[in-house]
């Protein structure tokens, strides 16, 4: 029955949501107060209706009610409790009604505290908000119901792809989405702000907190996807550059580019017309990112959908919303005044380098990841796009805007002096030189390249230092005025030098890594050792073991270094039982300098296992860096001016602007 | 691309019933009796591996994957380094048998100029706007100094003294 609660809730959130997609933006074009009115309660009644629905859906797996056909295709009764609960978003139609879920949340959230909004513009931002959420309901509804039954029910269900299950499961797509999701109310925006022909300053400090809030869990979602890789597929790699990565990876390079040039919109009145087309473009990469994950044209291991009806829906959509968007775009971008003089040489400027290398950067993982469909589409012609093209065009786009980085941190607004910036960054140039130097007389070998890029790594985060002992008169004053300074910057400029740092040291785990990485694959026999990266690592046979829904092969290693016991890692082969599906997990040692990293293999003929050693260093950095952009984001979101309340007065000063 | 797909479908199919008849798995790539005693042969054939991709699965190099027909393809690598081939004979043989599908590093031909020359024209054009937009905002911003400038300047003066006291 209360699956039966579930489905209704959905049907009856996509009515709600029709009447929140119409009535408000009507009553914003008659300027009827009423009609505006209605987004409000709308927008929360729909949230309320999805989330009904998805908790229907949960109990239904965490009770193991295999008369649902979705639960009984994705669940076991032996699955542990956590993995029967992520297990709901661990399919096509559940991940969607959570996707949907994540989108309703964010437009009640607008509704409860978008009060400062002025009425026409929370009533469109509301409206187009709704209208998402109708295209998604009605998308889940016609060809991805999670609620249809089975009859009879079977006993047993089919079990959860192994991968899958693990705790990353119940962190990664939850973020993902919402970052994704987050994205829509930058589009929302910039709909409402193209519709009412009018941005100005407080309309991209309205914008802000919500894309630094997408950005943020798109941040720490595909880091944790990343962790995921390196730690379940089991060859050690961080970043694939696998298509549905790239899905993720481009709105995050968009987000980012769109976080930059609101800023100059907030400040400086300036880009208003670019900032609208990034919030518009930002959001339809999500929307294409689902795109290819949900229709099956990339066919890798995420889509669990490969189904084309369901395919062309979603390009469907995807064509309404990023079509319509450019559509009234072009109509009415004109309409909008740009402001703000500024020479090339200044924190507009830098601000507009990082846009354009941004820019370029998602343009080229877009044409890398589309090119081989367009292509055998055009042609017929089979090529594949892999890790080497993108190394090669990506990277080299990174090297400038690493570059310029710290410069753009140190350059005031309008016009600035290139030279005093240089000057007041020396000690960073000068540390990333020692930094690069010391890399080289440790590691003492190639590829030669390598100490280069690193240096890039420690300039930028020396930089970030850098602006904030500066800002504080690090050196000029005494040491309580410092403190008393550093802890009365503005959040956001300790936001900006925490992500900024953390992007520098995901650089340097990223070029380390890479770079410097070892690896033995080796055949052993219990007492047979083998020795990587100054560790000793003694094999003592494989044991049996047993999981709750799964046996396993557990190989044993004990960890030595200089003749002192290190650890001992555990490296195993498991076999579940439904789906009987193996997984191989790593046996990792964290240490300061890097993970030493093990996988067991086959057990050989002559009575022996294949082994498979990494030295991965100073991984840990890369996903520490994605940290630290969160809680940068964090704190610049904590930021007074960005909180909820204080744009009231930017409001006022604005409305006296325009008079 | 039915066509692939159905030839994905059915080679995922026959490496499931393989796991699933629990037939001896492979859980590492490249396996201990791969690899060959020479560390620099050794060496060539790990960096040619990572430019091929396995065929069978999506967007994994032969080098990363556990897929019996990488490892076939792995075997024929160093078949071919043993054999004394150059690194481009190594992979001008693969394609030649599987096409440039194989490569992850697609060739420059016409077909894939475009690819190659993309990111270099994104960047022209995305330099260029950016130079238009400061000319273009240069020269309205001067047509505009009669929109009330002293305000907004002012307004901006007013919001930098308020928050510098808030």
């Amino acid at each position: 029955m209360t699956v039966e609660i579930g489905h209704f809730a959905l049907i009856l959130a996509l009515l709600v949501s029709l009447v929140q997609t119409i009535v408000p933006a009507w009553g914003a074009r008659i300027g009827e107060q009423r009609l505006m009115a209605v987004a409000t309660p709308a927008a929360i009644a729909t949230f309320v209706l999805v989330l009904i629905s998805f908790l229907m859906l949960a109990e239904a797996y965490v009770t193991s009610d295999f008369s649902v056909a979705n639960v009984w295709n994705n669940s076991h009764s032996a699955k542990p409790f956590i993995y029967r609960l992520s297990g709901v978003w661990g399919n096509h139609e559940g991940s969607l009604l959570l996707w949907i879920l994540i989108l309703v949340l964010f437009g009640m959230a607008v509704a409860v505290f978008g009060g400062y909004l002025p009425a026409s513009l929370k009533a469109n931002v509301l409206s187009v908000q709704g209208s998402v959420a109708l295209a998604f309901l009605l998308f889940i509804i016609l060809t991805s119901n999670p609620f249809e039954r089975l009859d009879p029910a079977p006993l047993e269900g089919r079990g959860l792809n192994p991968i899958l299950q693990d705790p990353a499961l119940a962190l990664h797509p939850p973020l993902l989405y919402a970052g994704y999701v987050g994205f829509s109310m930058a589009f929302s925006f910039a709909i409402a702000a193209l519709i009412e022909g009018r941005t100005d300053a407080a309309w991209a400090r309205w914008v802000r907190p919500w894309t630094l809030a997408a950005w943020m869990c798109l941040t720490l979602g595909i880091a944790i996807g990343s962790w995921w890789a390196y730690y379940e597929l089991g060859w050690g790699g961080w970043w694939f550059w696998d298509p549905v990565e790239n899905a993720s990876f481009m709105p995050w390079l968009a987000g980012t580019a769109l976080l930059h040039s609101a800023v100059v919109m907030e400040k400086r009145e300036s880009l208003k017309v670019w900032t609208i087309l990034l919030a518009i473009l930002t959001f339809s990469l999500s929307l294409m990112g689902t795109f290819l994950v949900r229709s099956g044209v990339l066919s890798s291991v995420h889509a669990f959908a490969v189904d084309p009806e369901r395919g062309i829906f979603i390009l469907g959509i995807m064509i309404f919303f990023t079509g319509g968007g450019l559509a009234l775009f072009a109509a009415r971008a004109g309409a909008l005044r740009q402001g703000g003089l500024f020479s090339p040489i200044s924190r507009e400027g830098a601000l507009v380098l990082n846009n354009v290398l941004l820019a370029t950067a998602t343009g080229t993982v877009l044409i890398g990841t589309l090119y081989p469909l367009a292509l055998e589409a055009v042609t017929g012609a089979k090529i594949s796009v892999g890790a080497p093209y993108f190394n090669l065009t990506f990277g080299p786009l990174m090297v400038p805007l690493l570059l310029a980085m710290p410069f753009g941190s140190f350059l005031g607004w309008k016009r600035a002096d290139l030279k005093a910036a240089g000057e007041r960054l020396l000690f960073a140039a000068g540390i990333a030189l020692v930094g690069a130097v010391i890399a080289l007389a440790v590691v003492q070998r190639g590829p030669w390249a390598a100490p280069l890029a690193l240096a890039l790594g420690f300039w930028v985060m020396a930089g970030a230092v850098s602006e904030i002992l500066f800002r504080a008169r690090f050196g000029q004053a005494g040491s309580a005025e410092v403190m008393r300074r550093m802890f009365n910057l503005p959040r956001s400029a300790w936001g900006a030098a925490w992500s900024h740092f953390g992007v520098g040291l995901m650089v340097t785990g990223i070029v380390a890594t890479t770079a410097w990485q070892s690896e033995k694959i080796v055949a052993l026999k219990p007492g047979e050792r083998a020795e990587i990266a100054g560790y000793t690592l003694e094999f003592r046979g494989v044991q049996p073991g047993r999981g709750p829904n799964f046996s396993e092969e557990i190989g044993r290693l004990v960890v030595s270094r200089d003749g002192q016991p290190v650890t001992e890692l555990l490296p195993s082969k498991r076999l579940y039982d439904a789906p009987r599906q193996p997984t191989t997990e790593a046996g990792i040692h964290v240490a300061l300098s890097g993970d030493l990293y093990a996988i067991l293999g086959d057990a050989q003929s002559d009575g022996g296992h294949a082994i498979r050693l990494y030295f991965n260093p100073l991984v840990r950095f890369i996903w520490l860096g994605a940290v630290l952009m969160f809680i940068g984001g964090a704190f610049s979101l904590s930021d007074r001016r960005l909180r909820v309340g204080a744009p009231r007065k930017a409001r006022k000063t604005a409305a006296v602007a325009a008079e | 691309m039915t066509h692939a797909g159905k030839w994905v479908a059915r080679w995922a199919s026959a490496l499931a019933l393989t796991l699933a008849l629990g037939l001896p798995g492979t859980a590492l790539a490249v396996q201990p009796d791969e690899v060959l005693p020479d560390p620099r042969l050794e060496a060539r054939a790990r960096v040619i591996s990572a430019d091929l991709r396995c065929l069978v699965c999506q967007n994994q190099s032969i080098d990363d994957s556990n897929a019996p027909l990488a490892r076939d393809l792995r075997l024929l690598v160093r078949e071919r380094l043993n054999a004394g081939d150059s690194d481009k004979a190594v992979l001008d043989f693969v394609v030649q048998r599987y096409g440039d599908f194989v490569l992850l590093r697609p060739p420059v031909n016409t077909a894939t100029l475009v690819l190659w020359l993309a990111p270099l024209l994104l960047l022209i054009g995305a330099c260029a706007l950016a130079a238009r937009h400061m000319l273009i905002g240069a020269r309205s911003d001067t047509a505009g100094v009669d929109d009330t400038p002293l305000s907004a300047e002012e307004s901006r003066r007013l919001e930098k003294l308020l928050k510098q006291k808030g």
